[in-house]
């Protein structure tokens, strides 16, 4: 295994990260601070608790997984698609590296860096509002597996993207809309039904739902079908990725 | 479409074995047909070709960014879809275009180039490659900032950041000035005393006749032509002796017929074309038939082929001898 590879590839996306801080880190914690102080503290104080959790709260997961799975993507896609789109790419395809060894690097330091921001932004989190995480242990295991899977999305759109638009729309036009109608500022339960049902097929949902349950012991659906769902996401990532590398799909010939 | 050339297997000799590489792009086109090649260690290697010859796809088949639609090529013994990592681990590729990030700086791309090969991090080796490419003074510089020649450069050293044994050098001075185009030769000659074997690709002839060991001549997706430089410069270069002459003539005169003899349109220049491989070449007998025809000159030269005059030959006559 080439692990000077894996690290070169790593380390060099890590330091991305540094040259970019305003923009990978500052950006979403100011971003999300401001989502805590409108609707957390301004709309929040006039609002009722949900499920017994004050409303400011309750938005926390949803907020934190509405920036972890943005930023997963974002930071994956870019991470891949910028070599693309410079030709640089050429380094890494004459390189004794494998599809699985490029993977690691890319994805693994979208994902530490997604975790990071994660941390960042429950720290800032508790500037504005209390919160306690009742069950901790799930709640890294969501977290790192959503970061995870979002990151390997990320890359796989980063790969499949042949101009900018391509690279943004996915997120912007995909991503956002099934977070904020995943449950990120409400519980299902609230919903009439149609929509409770057909929110039922949004995927993000059982991420948010999932990952709400590791904080206040309280979740739209079924924890362990929200767990078994981020592990099918993850799966099906891992799958198209082997398929992308096997054919050279967009990235040989 | 040609299958492999199964006859012939890879050469042991070789650093690199290409046996039968065809490549058919998904549009259709057929960038290469079916290539034999062996290139041997420590050699200098030209590819000559004009645009769209193949000569890019040959070296991206070999360095692995282009999938060939059919043949093997071997690296030291080792194949380069089967074995890729020992094959990629030794070749190094410096590409056409100037290929390089913007935001880091230049130490950090070349660190970044020789951990991608497998290889540890050597300040040691690093510091070495930057100082012999004249660009250590350069290395907090961001990659944005350089000039195109140091860009250039840049891609040598990531190249030769990891000790390939093999350099592949794509059109190595496209764009480049003339002192800096020296410089590169300068270097292209160090790194093969140093004992890696260099392949390059160029569109100027003058760089090829000034480097290379060995010529190979692609056009249209096949090799036309590989041989030694000075073979094959001796074997299709041709000679001219250049008179000037003090009168005009007409026409030239029956009595010289025997002779391959051609006349300026301003009658002034008589250009005779000998074999410069042939022991006798009839100098002294022209000079002395002239003399008795009263056909003064007051000047005359003799200039050899250029391997530029070789090569636009070998495209016009698809190869043949």
């Amino acid at each position: 295994m080439n692990l000077h590879g894996i690290r070169a590839i790593y380390l060099y996306e890590m330091a991305r990260a540094w040259r970019t801080l305003a923009q990978s880190i500052a950006s979403p914690i100011l971003s999300t601070s401001l989502y805590f102080v409108v609707f957390g503290a301004a709309i929040g104080s006039r609002m009722g608790a949900i499920d017994g959790i004050s409303y400011g709260a309750f938005i926390i997961p949803g907020l934190l997984m509405l920036s972890l799975l943005s930023e997963s993507i974002s930071n994956a896609s870019f991470g891949i698609y910028f070599p693309k789109f410079t030709g640089t790419i050429y380094e890494i395809l004459s390189a004794p590296i494998s599809a699985l060894e490029i993977v690691l690097g890319f994805v693994g330091a979208a994902a530490s860096k997604s975790v990071i921001l994660g941390a960042l932004i429950l720290a800032t989190a508790r500037l504005f509002v209390d919160y306690e995480i009742a069950h901790p242990f799930w709640m890294v295991a969501f977290l790192l597996l959503t970061a995870v899977t979002f990151s390997l999305f990320g890359f796989i759109i980063g790969l499949w993207a042949d101009d900018f638009q391509k690279l943004q729309i996915i997120p912007l036009m995909v991503i956002m809309p099934l977070t904020f109608l995943g449950g990120a500022f409400y519980s299902i339960d609230m919903l009439p039904e149609p929509w409770q049902t057909i929110s039922l097929f949004n995927p993000v949902v059982y991420l948010i739902s999932g990952f709400r349950w590791s904080f206040y012991g309280v979740a739209d659906v079924n924890v362990l079908t929200s767990f078994g769902m981020v592990c099918f996401f993850l799966f099906v990532c891992l799958l198209m990725v082997a398929w992308i590398f096997r054919t050279g799909y967009r990235l040989k010939n | 479409m040609r299958q492999p050339n199964t006859d012939t297997p890879p050469s042991k000799q070789a650093v690199i074995s290409i046996r039968g590489i065809g490549k058919t792009y998904a549009s259709g086109h057929q960038a290469l047909k079916s290539i034999d090649l062996d290139i041997r260690p420590g050699e200098i290697f030209a590819l000559l070709g004009p645009n769209g010859a193949g000569k890019t796809t040959l070296i991206n088949i070999v360095c692995g960014t282009v999938t060939p639609s059919n043949g093997t090529v071997c690296v030291n013994g080792f194949d380069i879809q089967q074995d890729y990592r020992q094959a990629r681990a030794q070749i190094g590729l410096v590409p056409q275009e100037l290929l390089t990030g913007a935001f880091e700086s230049v130490e950090a791309t070349v660190r970044f180039s020789r951990g991608l090969f497998g290889k540890p991090p050597s300040p040691a080796t690093l510091e070495k490659i930057l100082r012999q490419l004249s660009l250590w003074d350069k290395r907090e510089a961001r990659v944005m900032t350089l000039s195109g020649g140091m860009k250039r450069r840049l891609l040598i050293a990531k190249a030769l950041s990891h000790e390939p044994r093999v350099l592949f050098l794509d059109e190595p001075t496209a764009g480049v000035d003339v002192e800096l185009r020296r410089d590169m030769w300068a270097m292209v000659r160090q790194l093969r005393e140093q004992g890696v074997t260099i392949i390059l690709t160029t569109h100027y002839i003058e760089e090829a006749e000034e480097m290379a060991d060995r010529i190979g001549v692609i056009n249209q997706g096949e090799i036309i032509v590989v041989e030694e430089k000075q073979a094959l410069m001796n074997q299709l270069g041709k000679k001219q002796l250049v008179l000037t002459l003090v009168s005009s003539l007409t026409v030239v005169p029956s009595e010289l017929a025997s002779y391959p003899l051609e006349l300026s349109a301003d009658g002034y220049t008589l250009i005779y074309t000998f074999d410069a491989q042939k022991e006798h070449n009839q100098i002294p007998e022209l000079l002395r038939h002239l003399a008795v025809l009263g056909i003064d000159f007051r000047d005359l030269h003799s200039r050899e082929s250029s391997l530029e005059d070789i090569f636009v030959n070998l495209i016009a006559t698809g190869g043949s001898l």
